[in-house]
This record gives C-alpha cells, structure tokens and sequence, in this order.
C-alpha cells in the first residue's frame, strides 16, 4: 500500500444515563401500565401526549394529568414503499400521525387493517396493543393503530393540528 | 457604543439532577430571571441560548430546550454551542445594532448523564488528538504539571485555591462543593489524576442561568441597579495542547487589556475549573489577591455545570456589584480545551 | 449515540498520517523557524498554508515536557489500564506531541528521554504510534 492517506474513519461513541424528566417519566410509567396520560397546559388549555418538560408554546411548567383514551383521528398519513433499515414491516405501510381523543397533539404510529390506497385523512382510528406481558416504558407498546366503525372527523376539527 | 446593562439574573442550584430533564429545570429560572423586569420572554429584541448538543446526548437539543422560554408566537432567537457567556457576547454586540433595548440570555448543561470528561474529548482536533481520546481531567493535569514544572506555582498554591474555594462558597447557596479545609489537610489526600487530586478538578454538575439584558435608558427603567459592562472582548490560542506554552494565557491577557481590566478591581470572577487555571488567570489578569477579591462564590470549582458556569461568573460578580459588596469587577468565561478560549468582561455598578 | 466519521484529511494531516504509515514522523516548519508536530495545516503566526511537499522528518526519540496520570482509562485510550499521558518533544521538534507513555507511574519525570514504538501494523492513523516507551538508559 503507497497510496498517499486523504481520509480517515473516526469512530465515536458515547454513553449517557438519560434522564427522561418528571412529566415524561409519568408518560412512560403509565404507557407501562397500558395507560395514556397526557398534561395540560394551564395557560392555552393545549393536552400534550407525550409531555416533555412544559408548554413548547407558552412556557410554563404543565399542571394536571389527563387520561387519554385509545381512540383517535388520523390527521395525516404517508405511504412508505422504501424500506429502512431494522424495519420489519412488508411494504408498502402506512405511517400515520394520530391525534388520540383528549390530546392537541399528535403521534406517529402504524396504521394497519387497511390497504394503503384507502387511508385518508380524518379516519377515526383505535390504538392495538402488544399483549400485555410485552408492555415497557415505551410508546411502542402500541403497535399499531386500525380503523373504527366511525364516520371520518371533519377537517375543521383537525386541521390546526397539522 | 451603546451601554449594556446586567439588569437581572437567575441560576440553577447545581447538582447532579436525577429526575428533571433541561426544560424542567431551565423552566423555573427562567421565571426568576424575568420576575424583577415584569417582562416576559415575548418582549425581548432578542433571545440566545449556550448549550452543547454533546453534553444531552441528542441532536439539537437546544431546540428542545426553546420550550422553556416560549417561544410562541415566533421570537427572534439565536444559539452558540458554546458557554452561555459566549451567547452573552452575542446579544450584547446584538444589543449594539440599536434596533432593540432588551435581550434575554440563557445556558443550561446536564453534565451528569454522560460521562462529561470524556465527552469534552470532542472539542479536541479530530484527526491526531481526539482519536486517543485524552479526557479533560487529564489534560489539565498535563497543564498542571507544566505549571508546578516552571517553578511559577507550587502544590500548596493548588491547595490554596481549593481551600478558599470550598470556603467562599458556604456563603453561596448555589454551590455544590462547599466547607472549611485547611491547606495542609488537603495536601495529605492522595494524588489523583498526577499532579492533581480529586479536590482540584471540578465536581459533576447540572446547571442553568439565566440573565436579561438591557441598552442605556431601558436598563435604568427596568432595573434600581443595573449593572453595565465596561467592556467585553474574547480571545483565542492554538488549539494544539503541544504547540503553545500551557503555562500562561495570552487569549485572557488580551482579552483583559482589551475589555479594559485595571488594577482597581475589587471583584473578579474568574472560570477555572481546576485549581491552578485560577492562578494562570489570575497572572494573564494581573490581579493581585491583596486588593480584588477571587471568586468570592467558590468559583467553578465549587460548581461546575459545563455551558453554565462562565455565564455564571458574570452572573455572579454582577449580583454582587448589584448588593454594593464593590463598584467594579472582572468576570471571565473560559472555553475549549485547557483554556484555549477566554471571555473577559469589566462590569460596574452605578456610579 | 454512535456514529462512524468519514473525515477528509486535507494535504498536510494526510501527509503525516501517511508518514506515520511509514513509520516515520512528519513536522512543518513555521514563519518563525520552528518546526512544529504535529504539522498544523496554517501557520499559527502568517496563517499562510503550510504545503505538504515541505514537511520534514524529525527523530523518534524525544523528551517528556509534562506527564499526567490517567487513573480512568476510558473507550478509545491506547491503554485500558491506568497510564501516563506525555506531552513529548521529539529531537528536531519545537513542540510537543501528545501520546500515552508506557512506564511505571514512579519512573515517569519530565525531561525523560522516550522514543516511539510503533504499532504491529501501521495504516495511516495516529494508534500508528503505539505509545511512547522509555529510552533504554
């Protein structure tokens, strides 16, 4: 080997004790427990799901817990036809942002149960979870979502969310 | 130039944070900061935020970290990923364009949940140096050396600083590291990481400050004392630990004439995290001990929540001019390896 | 957190990782007569750049101008055990390389004569340079 260096991999990693904060923790221990819980901001009212440190909009810390329930609205959605990596899922799948009933926000989640061409926005759609003995601190505890017997929401009910 | 005034500042009591994450402690501060102004972060000119992505372990985290100041509807805001005295620096020449009187400058760092002397290898060169991953606490003690080597210092000028460190701060409820320890006793605990012991490297620490800013007369209005910075200039070495002399700090020396540093100081805050930078700093400053009085908060020995404690330096010697305990001081920020990077700013109280 | 960095070298780092590679160690002489190792790529004083075609070769053995111990050692060390750093200006520099030296933390001083030892393969990197060991006396 005479070729002159011009480039070098350097490799790094690093280790951390995360700290997921008090409002987030809450999150994961009821996730754990097959509960959604959600904050409210005490200034704009807004639910937060999951909560992290406080109102990204206001600025202050949040006040009470709220339950969400398993049920919600796809306000967007996208159809996926390249795989990525680790990813087991067969192509093409749907991913779709879901605002639970009782949050302002919304979360990315599967949707199943349906084929891609019929997704649209505003389906009334229902968390399924891992069998319980799989359950950990981690919204993946949810699989996936699928649609309900419902008629699809009306834009104006969801169209600040997107 | 327009004069700048502290009129407010706020900090995080450090510590090592097991349950709160950077918004939930960066939340309250910021709060207290704001409390004495009766403004809020949306009547800012400016906002600008110090943090390292590194120390959270996740990219743009200082975007996460918005969320503290609220930042809805849009705010005009700016971040250095750097120490929250270099954002200082930022909004004060920000201060001078003259379109805006206001500006709020925040820091927050958790240096717990890594491993914080070795994440600090990252701000080394990446080709030669941090491919062996030299960790902070190491390479001070190489600088230490080369000190006590030059004959400038001995161990017991190390012990000195600790000691006074650890006292000044039991008046300082912001403190990590504090209490009453005699110079010899220190001497007695083994050596660490050769030259230095445990008691001259800074403790582990989770911190966040928070300071308003204001230009001429909206400084009077919002504040009974706001305190004015004189002058601020920042400095840089060669970045090589080999290639320049570990033993003094040109960077600061500048810095120093160039913000204005005399001899009738009576407050210096100055950021060293191990014991013998306190000295090489307080040589480039040409302090004298006798007349200025040296981190009269402990210093960043006593706390030390990197991206945090230059900006509490400043903090500190402001509150401090604030409380009349003197009418002019010297605060000075250190960034980079083995003090490759150095803020200096003159502060006074009213006159 | 992980990642794998592709870095460029540039000319001059190249210049001394591929020297390395050779086993040998590359300096650039500055505006001000020194020659300085590692080669910065501009020179601290002119900031004109510094070409790769003008690095010169300095010795492999050199003097230990300051030491610490590493009580720690950490992911990514030459060592993992405890070991001394040195800053080591090698014969023919005017600065200081940094490496860990392999010697009895009670026979470490500054101004020791050291030299390079190099590693079982050499690839173009700076773990080319195993560690600096003690010069036999």
């Amino acid at each position: 080997m005479t070729e002159p260096i011009t480039g070098i991999v350097t490799p790094i990693r690093l280790d951390y004790r995360y700290t997921p904060g008090a409002s987030t923790s809450q999150f994961l221990r009821s996730i754990k427990e097959g509960k959604l819980v959600g904050r409210r901001c005490p200034r704009c009212s807004k639910v937060y799901l999951p909560p992290r440190g406080g109102c990204p909009m206001c600025g202050v810390e949040f006040a009470e817990e709220v339950a969400i329930k398993n049920t919600g609205t796809m306000v967007t959605f996208a159809v996926v036809n390249v795989n990525f990596a680790n990813r087991a899922v067969d192509l093409p799948y749907v991913t779709a942002e879901v605002a639970f009933d009782g949050t302002d926000t919304t979360t990315m989640v599967l949707l199943k149960g349906v084929a891609p061409e019929e997704a649209r926005m505003g389906m009334r759609v229902k968390a399924h979870w891992l069998p319980e003995s799989e359950w950990d601190y981690s919204l993946v505890n949810i699989d996936y979502v699928e649609p309900i017997d419902e008629p699809d929401a009306d834009f104006e009910s969801f169209k600040e969310l997107l | 130039m327009r004069d700048v005034a502290i009129v407010s500042f706020a900090q995080h009591a450090s510590r090592r944070e097991e349950s709160r994450n950077e918004i939930e402690i960066l939340l309250p501060v910021v709060r207290e900061a704001l409390a004495p102004t009766g403004l809020t972060s949306q009547d800012m000119g400016f906002t600008i935020s110090g943090s390292s992505d590194y120390l959270a372990g996740q990219a743009f985290a200082f975007v996460q970290a918005l969320d503290a100041v609220g930042p809805w509807p849009p705010i005009s805001e700016s971040h250095v990923e750097m120490d929250g005295a270099f954002a200082l620096y930022e909004a004060w020449v920000r201060l001078q364009h003259g379109d805006i009187d206001t500006a709020l400058v925040y820091c927050f760092g958790k240096s717990s949940p890594g491993d914080v002397a070795r994440v600090l290898s990252l701000q080394l060169e990446p080709y030669v140096l941090g491919p062996l991953w030299p960790d902070a606490v190491s390479l001070a003690a190489l600088q230490a050396r080369a000190l006590l080597d030059a004959g400038q210092v001995t161990e017991k000028d190390l012990a000195r600083v600790v000691a006074r460190s650890r006292r000044n701060a039991l008046g300082n409820p912001y403190a990590q590291l504090r209490g009453e320890y005699d110079e010899a006793s220190l001497l007695e605990e083994p050596l660490y990481a050769d030259p230095l012991r445990m008691h001259d490297c800074p403790p582990v620490s989770d911190g966040a400050a928070v300071m308003v800013l204001a230009a001429g007369d909206r400084a009077r209005e919002l504040s009974e004392h706001p305190v004015w910075i004189r002058g601020i200039d920042h400095r840089i070495d060669i970045q090589a630990p080999g290639s320049r002399d570990l033993t003094t700090s040109p960077s600061t020396r500048l810095a120093g004439q160039k913000a204005g540093v005399t001899k009738d100081i009576d407050i210096a805050e100055l950021h060293a995290p191990f014991s013998h930078q306190e000295l090489i700093l307080t040589d480039a400053l040409g302090l004298d001990e006798t007349t200025t009085t040296i981190n009269p908060s402990g210093g960043a020995l006593a706390s030390n929540p990197v991206m945090v404690a230059g900006l509490v330096r400043i903090g500190e010697a402001a509150m401090r001019l604030q409380a009349g305990e003197g009418h002019r001081a010297v605060a000075h920020a250190t960034s980079g390896p083995l003090l490759q990077q150095n803020l200096v700013c003159v502060l006074e109280g009213q006159s | 957190m992980e990642f794998a960095y592709t870095r460029s070298t540039g000319p001059v780092v190249g210049a001394f990782l591929t020297g390395l590679r050779d086993r040998k160690v590359l300096g650039a002489k500055d505006s001000t007569g020194r020659t300085v190792v590692p080669p910065p790529e501009y020179d601290a004083s002119s900031a004109a750049p510094i070409e790769a075609s003008t690095l010169v070769e300095v010795g492999q053995e050199g003097t230990v101008t300051s030491w610490s111990w590493n009580p720690v050692p950490r992911l990514g060390n030459p060592f993992d055990v405890p070991f001394a750093w040195a800053l080591v200006r090698l014969d023919g520099a005017d600065t200081s390389l940094l490496h860990a030296l392999d010697a009895p933390r009670d026979t470490i001083t500054t101004g020791m004569r050291v030299k390079v030892r190099w590693a079982a393969e050499t690839v173009g990197f700076i773990n080319d340079i195993a560690c600096f060991e003690p010069v036999a006396s």
